[in-house]
């Protein structure tokens, strides 16, 4: 029964948000999807939902929360077996104080670099699968409890500065499992050239005291549909680096998206390195690269076929990782209106 | 055993493809359904009496999709009105917007 408590509580937000305006209803967002890992020659299948909603209390509240839910398919000595995962990934109240503050309570995912908040989303992330350097920083769950201020400081047609900072304690709940931990994450963004530069840092406050330090550099053509996104990552026991580089599918003038501008060619480069094996942090035991090459293919109504093929290489074996998954995204208000 | 659910799979996207390539050419063909984006929905909303303040404010909040929020995913294709002001609240949040950017995407999104 515990397990259903942060439902119910959001189910009685929903309720709450219906005497909202007309354009502030609540949504229901998120994904479906279908994807296949063969890693070395085993194939796994995972069919998963990540849905997502959105309440709006007032003209200054916000809450949020996202879950996934998937099936596990693995293979074993006797044909195939299965397992189920369901978890809340967060669960937050979002208050507008200010121009330039928002105060966030409650499980969120920790702003360190880029690609937690950004694109652990299945209906957006272009790879199914995060970079091997991901889990440096993201204090084992990714996810924080406690608060976090966040803003910017400052947005004109020049440039514009935002920040993040947060505080976690630790828990051991089976929907809100987190570390405690601080951190925090600064960027740059220049309109004119498209170009955000970033760092983030973070600081494990329990167990080994471990400190994390990043940076991250995404950038994208002004007139194309070019995107090169980057992060490195260090912590006291390994780091590592990711980029990728996606073209994207550009609306002709009439707006229509031709067959052949619905594919969506992709490359991702990935190093992790060790310093030593103190501490079992997710990252590859031994020195890794990885090449991954990828042709999305993105179809109306908000649906994508994603599929991948990369090469690993590690001192403990090479070897080749294909990828494919259907994804559909959905967004709707959560409830009928005029 | 496993080339055949491969195959099994890649004939189930591929009839996917074709079904919603289907869909689309029907959508084209249908004046009246044509809301292939959040964009072009909302300018087929425009007032004749819109004035080149708002117009100029629509425009400001293209821009600033295009660079805030396309940075991290495309533009869904369509979506109801009535929840343009949670989505632009959620990112203002999440993009760590400005009040005058989140205000020029609702304007964008719903003129």
């Amino acid at each position: 029964m515990r397990h259903f408590g942060p439902v119910l509580l959001f189910l009685y937000l929903l309720g709450l948000g219906g005497k909202a305006s007309a354009q502030n209803t609540p949504l229901l967002s998120g994904g479906v999807a279908f994807v296949t890992n063969t890693t070395g020659g085993n194939t796994t299948y995972i069919p998963l939902i990540q849905p997502l909603a959105a309440v709006p209390l007032g003209d200054h509240l916000l809450v949020e929360s996202r879950a996934g839910l998937l099936e596990l398919f693995t293979p074993s000595s006797s044909g195939y077996q299965h397992s189920h995962f369901t978890a809340l990934t967060y669960l937050q109240g979002d208050y507008i104080a200010t121009r330039h503050l928002t105060v966030v309570g409650g499980s969120f995912l920790l702003p360190f670099g880029t690609y937690n908040e950004r694109l652990t989303p299945v209906w957006i992330g272009n790879f199914q699968d995060e970079s091997l350097a991901e889990p440096i920083g993201q204090m084992g769950t990714g996810v924080g409890l406690g608060g976090q201020v966040r803003g910017s400081i400052f947005s004109d047609a020049h440039s514009s500065f935002s920040y993040a900072a947060w505080f976690s304690a630790r828990s051991g709940n089976l929907q809100f499992n987190s570390e405690r931990s601080s951190g925090g994450r600064a960027s740059v963004y220049l309109p004119g050239q498209r170009l955000e530069l970033g760092a983030s840092y973070g600081r494990l406050l329990q167990g080994s005291h471990e400190n994390f330090g990043g940076a991250h550099l995404w950038w994208q053509t002004k007139d194309a549909g070019f995107r090169l996104r980057s992060e490195t990552m260090r912590g006291e026991h390994a780091y590592g680096y990711w980029f990728e580089a996606d073209y994207r599918p550009i609306r002709d003038g009439s707006g229509q998206v031709s067959f052949v501008r619905r594919f969506e060619p992709l490359l991702r480069m990935q190093q992790t390195f060790r310093i030593d094996n103190a501490a079992s942090d997710g990252v590859p035991a031994r020195n890794t690269q990885r090449a991954d090459f990828g042709l999305d293919y993105n179809l109306p109504h908000n649906a994508r076929i994603l599929t991948s093929y990369s090469r690993q290489f590690s001192p403990g074996g090479d070897v080749n990782v294909w990828e494919t998954g259907i994804v559909y995204r959905f967004l709707l208000p959560a409830w009928k209106g005029r | 055993m496993m080339n055949s659910r491969r195959i099994i799979f890649s004939a189930v996207l591929c009839a996917t493809l074709a079904r919603c390539e289907f869909l689309s050419a029907a959508q084209n063909d249908s004046p009246q359904n044509d809301n292939q984006s959040a964009m072009r929905t909302s300018n087929q909303h425009d007032k004749p009496s819109r004035t080149a303040g708002a117009d100029s404010s629509r425009e400001e909040g293209e821009r600033v999709f295009a660079v805030h929020c396309a940075r991290c995913h495309n533009a869904p294709e369509s979506f109801s009105p009535r929840i343009a002001g949670t989505i632009t609240r959620h990112m203002r949040v999440r993009a760590n917007l400005s009040p005058d950017e989140e205000r020029a995407v609702l304007e964008f999104f719903n003129p």
